[in-house]
């Protein structure tokens, strides 16, 4: 019955009316996903026309037209990477780390075309044999509903530390 | 305890070349190799496009050393100084870029101007007869610029830049000289190369010489990065030609170039399905014409080869998918920050550098879908030399191939044997 309810109550939803606990729940879902390698899943909380920018972190600003960044992935570039993160292959995830994501300070900024601006800290734990990395900024969501479900059109991601330092790569998905 | 001499087994005539892998994990020979490598060589500081108005500066430590460049406002002229006040030693550029009238040290407030004279100092009266305000002025490395690459050297007795360069140069010419030409044929009016701002900023626990091999090495490319050879076929891309041809060429002084035909498209000029087709006449286009401009053989190595170049001891410019300029500075024997740019030419379609940027992320930096790998495989090297028991590495790869392929050794065996002779300079 529980079940049945909340999936009416999200059919009936429209992104001004959206709490943020429910928006929480959306965020601490993927990063759910993400830590337990749930790939496929993850991916299908993406529109098709999403969006997943990290800029360099020296250049929070960053346009990826203009300027050089780490990620600029579209829907289909992202299936490409779990593509490669699912292969045994891909060296530096395999096997793959364990992360710890941590989501925080969730803000709902309004809903900007069409789509329901989110802001919200992270700080991404990763370990793997002798690494020890941590990635620690902001988000910038762009949430849309389709077909009731939350999903996500942008994913914007802004690291504070200065440099990458000490991690050699972003081999995961943050 | 081993003698440096002991360090490379290098006997062409048994087709045998080896290093110690003590040169990769010795804390004695590291650093010996800041005094006789780093201290000595040309090291490269960055590019003049990185400061284009007067009083723009750029930070960056090279091989250790804190440094600044700035334009000057008098003369519009480049300078570079280390970045210590010349009263009791703070940095005095605390920002890694920006723009300055002048430059004040924070500390005392001495302040000098963009060409590093001191131009003012509080209560300057209190010094009596030594003082000499003119002696105070920031101090320089030397300095040379080559079509735009800023290189210093710490090294007063060093030849000059051109010299030093010796093969190199004519590579460095051909990347610079393709993508600024193919530019130009879509609109360019300005000419010349730039850095795009954004910095690939990351460190490797690994040994630097790992990454000036692994920069070059065709022999690699296939099983490490076979993740990304699927990415490509799986968007289409025809693997036919596959990695071939090309060779790898010793350019003397240490450096080396590894050129070879590849899947990947360049936006100079071989275009692929990842492009899209709507750029697809335009690139071959750009291929047609740089090969009328610069002839069969030139143009033909610019449009359809993929190059690696190293510039010894720690430049890497990459004219693979998109044009990379990567240095690595070695902290300690097994750790090394490598900091990565993209160089694109001035005024390009907008479209093409999309496309180009583009390029570039496919493969490279610390998200692409390639150099995660290569992170990978230099600290695994670096970890599995700790075994000790092992004690050579044996580079000798197509000694009784001529011309030596790209999955030969013989221009990474250039870097060892420049590596070998400066190491042995002094004994």
């Amino acid at each position: 019955m529980q079940k049945e309810r909340s999936e009416v109550n999200t059919l009936e939803k429209s992104l001004e009316s959206m709490s943020r606990q429910e928006v929480e729940d959306f965020l601490y879902k993927e990063g759910d996903l993400l830590d337990h390698w749930k790939l496929d899943e993850w991916l299908t909380l993406y529109t098709a026309d999403a969006q997943y920018l990290i800029p360099t972190n020296d250049l929070r600003s960053g346009d990826p037209e203009n300027d050089l960044v780490y990620i600029n992935h579209d829907f289909e570039r992202l299936q490409a990477l779990t593509v490669r993160l699912k292969d045994r292959r891909a060296h530096r995830e395999y096997p793959w780390s364990n992360t710890t994501h941590l989501v925080t300070n969730v803000r709902l900024l309004g809903v900007e075309e069409e789509c329901l601006v989110v802001t919200a800290n992270f700080l991404v734990w990763r370990f793997r044999n002798k690494d020890t990395d941590y990635f620690v900024g902001h988000y910038r969501y762009a949430l849309q509903l389709v077909g009731g479900q939350l999903k996500i059109r942008s994913k914007h991601i802004l690291m504070d530390m200065t440099s990458l330092r000490p991690a050699g790569a972003i081999s995961i998905i943050l | 305890m081993l003698h440096v001499n002991d360090f490379v087994i290098d006997k062409p005539e048994e087709e045998l070349f080896a290093y110690h892998r003590s040169t990769m994990t010795s804390p004695e020979i590291f650093a010996l190799e800041q005094e006789r490598i780093f201290e000595t060589c040309w090291l490269y500081l960055g590019h003049e496009s990185e400061i284009p108005n007067p009083g723009d500066f750029v930070r960056r430590d090279i091989a250790g050393r804190p440094i600044f460049f700035v334009r000057s406002r008098k003369t519009g002229k480049i300078n570079v100084f280390y970045n210590t006040c010349t009263h009791r030693g703070a940095t005095i550029c605390r920002q890694d870029v920006g723009n300055a009238r002048s430059l004040q040290c924070f500390y005392h407030a001495w302040t000098f101007n963009t060409d590093g004279e001191l131009i003012g100092v509080p209560d300057e009266e209190s010094y009596g007869g030594y003082w000499d305000r003119k002696q105070m002025a920031l101090q320089s490395p030397r300095v040379e610029n080559y079509r735009g690459f800023l290189f210093v050297t710490f090294n007063p007795e060093a030849e000059d830049l051109i010299t030093y360069l010796a093969g190199a140069r004519q590579y460095i010419d051909d990347v610079v000289d393709g993508a600024e030409e193919g530019a130009r044929l879509f609109g360019s009016q300005e000419g010349g190369m730039e850095i795009l701002k954004g910095t690939h900023a990351y460190a490797v626990q690994a040994n630097w010489k790992l990454l000036a091999e692994n920069s070059v090495d065709g022999y690699h490319l296939g099983p490490t990065h076979e993740t990304y050879m699927t990415f490509l076929k799986n968007q289409g891309v025809s693997m036919k030609g596959g990695l071939s041809g090309g060779e790898g060429k010793d350019l003397g002084n240490g450096h080396g170039v590894l050129e070879n035909v590849a899947p990947w498209g360049r936006p100079i000029a071989q275009w692929i399905p990842l492009f899209g087709e709507a750029s697809k006449p335009d690139i071959e286009r750009i291929h047609d014409y740089l090969l009328e401009k610069f002839g069969e053989e030139r143009g033909r190595r610019m449009t359809e080869l993929s190059r690696n170049l190293l510039v010894f001891p720690n430049l890497v410019i990459n004219d693979i998918m998109a044009i990379t300029v990567r240095t690595f500075n070695p902290i300690a024997p097994d750790h090394m920050e490598v900091t990565q740019k993209e160089l694109v030419p001035k005024g390009e379609r907008p479209d093409l550098k999309a496309l180009r940027l583009d390029s570039y992320l496919t493969f490279l930096g610390p998200g692409g879908f390639a150099s995660p790998d290569d992170t990978e495989a230099m600290e695994a090297c670096q970890q599995g030399f700790q075994a000790k028991a092992v004690e050579w590495t044996y580079m000798s790869r197509g000694f009784h191939h001529h011309p030596p392929g790209y999955t030969d050794e013989h221009h990474m065996r250039a870097f060892w044997r420049g590596w070998y002779r400066r190491m042995l300079a002094e004994e």
